[in-house]
């Protein structure tokens, strides 16, 4: 199909791009950035906006900059950039392994990190990341910035806390603390695919046992899920297999009913959850120190 | 303004203009203002991959981007691969001889795609080249044909020549 009619404006700043977004009535505009998930939607016209205000072109909302010990991240930079940036695959290794899971090289040379974040697709990896790396995201709007924690920021299916008017300009990654172990695994049915369900860990030992645990999955509820049960049960203890067969247990007991799809079954997915937090706990706990 | 536009961008290395409504996709621009219908289209959501063009060197989909982003840009379209003589590009040759194709439904898409990745990447691995053509999607071949074909190309186009015979 093609998409409906609209009128289009590609803005010469980030400052300008909030001021047309503040002028247009609630819903009237969308901001368009690498396109990747916006144009389909358009083309099949579930999506019928007046006015897209297309960002992609902004070249000060492209970059990687170390920042502290860790690295900010312009919203408009590309998938492509972060997977064949030195500083991501060295500073970031989860980032970077999460990116090369995100469709095919087609589609990272246009998606964006800011695009992933703000369509809150909860089956993306990017947000899983942002949990799991407490990252921080940063959005200007009509009253200036304000910056988001990553928990607050992905809401429900699709939405997260951006207002209509608000623009997430970058996404602030802390660096991992020395000696932290991590691991991003995902199911997809095809290389490429959005995942059915995947889990990011992260944690570190101390005195051989496990401490700050994180576990994040994704692809089986509305968003992606940090469940601090699962992760409770594993800090203080020794990473033994046993412990983390019984984490991943525990993570499928409390997570509330998933996705049902014709891709898989909500039994299926909780298993998944399941396997993928156990097999991901010991992978992070093999690279910790 | 919902109302056409001018939208200049060099293709192939020919400057070239048209009108487009802001809610023209590149690949409709391609085909319908520009007549240059070796970009083919399928699913217009960015799944079959077919409508795969260069933009500034990078292997895209026509079909998720407007032609009015495009304006400027330098784009490079299966009709910019053989030679004004007819001569065929060695990936379009590899194809011919590893049958990488059949009904040719999906082959610009393939070409393309291939070309970014042998343009950055002259040698590379099944799984780089799997990576790759997995964002392709053809319903004839099975895919095994299009790996050799990859193998193939690589080969003839060693020797640091450029994938996009640019
Ligand atoms: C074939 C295919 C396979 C894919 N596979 C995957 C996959 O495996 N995993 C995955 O995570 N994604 C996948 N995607 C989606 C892809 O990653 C998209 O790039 C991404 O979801 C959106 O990023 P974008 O830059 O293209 O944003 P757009 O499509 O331009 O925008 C997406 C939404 O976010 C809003 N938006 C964009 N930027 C901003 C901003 N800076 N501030 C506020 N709002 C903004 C837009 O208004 C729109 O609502 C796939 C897409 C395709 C076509
Ligand atoms: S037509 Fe563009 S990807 Fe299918
Ligand atoms: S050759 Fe027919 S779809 Fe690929």
């Amino acid at each position: 199909m093609k998409p409906a009619r609209f009128d289009y404006a590609a803005p010469g700043s980030l400052a300008e791009a909030v001021t047309l977004l503040a002028q247009s009535g609630e819903d009237e505009a969308k901001i368009l950035a690498g396109g990747q998930s916006l144009m389909p939607l358009l083309n099949m016209r579930l999506a019928r906006p007046q006015l897209l205000v297309d960002v992609s072109g902004l070249a000060e909302l492209d970059y990687i900059r170390e920042q502290g010990a860790g690295l900010a991240i312009g919203a408009m930079t590309t998938k492509r950039a972060l997977e064949q940036s030195e500083l991501v695959k060295r500073r970031q290794p989860l980032l970077h392994a999460a990116t090369v899971l995100i469709g095919h090289p087609q589609i990272r040379n246009r998606g964006t990190i800011g695009g992933s974040m703000a369509q809150a697709d909860p089956a993306a990896e990017y947000p899983a990341v942002a949990l799991a790396m407490d990252a921080e995201l940063v959005v200007q709007g009509p009253d200036g910035e304000r910056c988001i924690k990553a928990e607050d920021f992905f809401v429900t299916y699709l939405t997260t806390a951006l207002e209509p008017a608000e623009i997430l300009s970058e996404v602030r990654v802390p660096e991992l603390p020395a000696g932290t172990g991590w691991s991003f695994r995902e199911v997809a049915r095809r290389h490429g695919d959005f995942a059915v369900a995947g889990a990011a860990v992260t944690l570190r030992l101390e005195a051989g046992r496990c401490a700050d645990t994180r576990i994040v999955v994704f692809g089986v509820g509305d968003r992606a899920l940090r469940v601090d049960e699962a992760e409770q049960l594993v800090d203080g203890e020794a990473p033994t297999s046993g412990l983390f067969e019984r984490a991943g247990t525990k993570l499928s007991e409390v997570i509330e009913e998933p996705l049902s799809d014709l891709h898989a079954s909500a039994d299926y997915r909780r298993d998944l959850a399941r396997v993928l937090t156990q097999r991901g706990l010991a992978e992070a706990a093999s690279r910790a120190s | 303004m919902t109302m056409a536009r001018q939208v200049r961008m060099t293709v192939n290395g020919a400057a070239c203009e048209g009108l487009a409504e802001p809610r023209t996709t590149l690949a409709d621009f391609l085909r319908g203002e520009l007549e240059l219908t070796g970009t083919h289209v399928g699913c217009e959501h960015g799944v079959c991959g077919v409508c795969t063009v260069l933009l500034d060197g990078r292997a895209i989909r026509s079909c998720l981007m407007l032609a009015v982003q495009a304006d400027g840009a330098d784009v490079t379209t299966v009709e910019g691969l053989a030679e004004p003589d007819g001569k065929l590009h060695p990936i379009q040759e590899a194809f011919v001889e590893e049958h990488g194709l059949q009904c040719g439904y999906c082959t610009p898409g393939f070409l393309m795609a291939i070309c970014e990745l042998l343009e950055s990447n002259p040698s590379p691995s099944d799984e780089e080249i799997k990576d790759v053509l997995g964002g392709q999607i053809c319903r004839c071949t099975g895919y095994q044909s299009i790996l050799r074909s990859v193998h193939s190309a690589a080969a003839k186009l060693g020797g640091g020549r450029s994938a996009t015979g640019a």
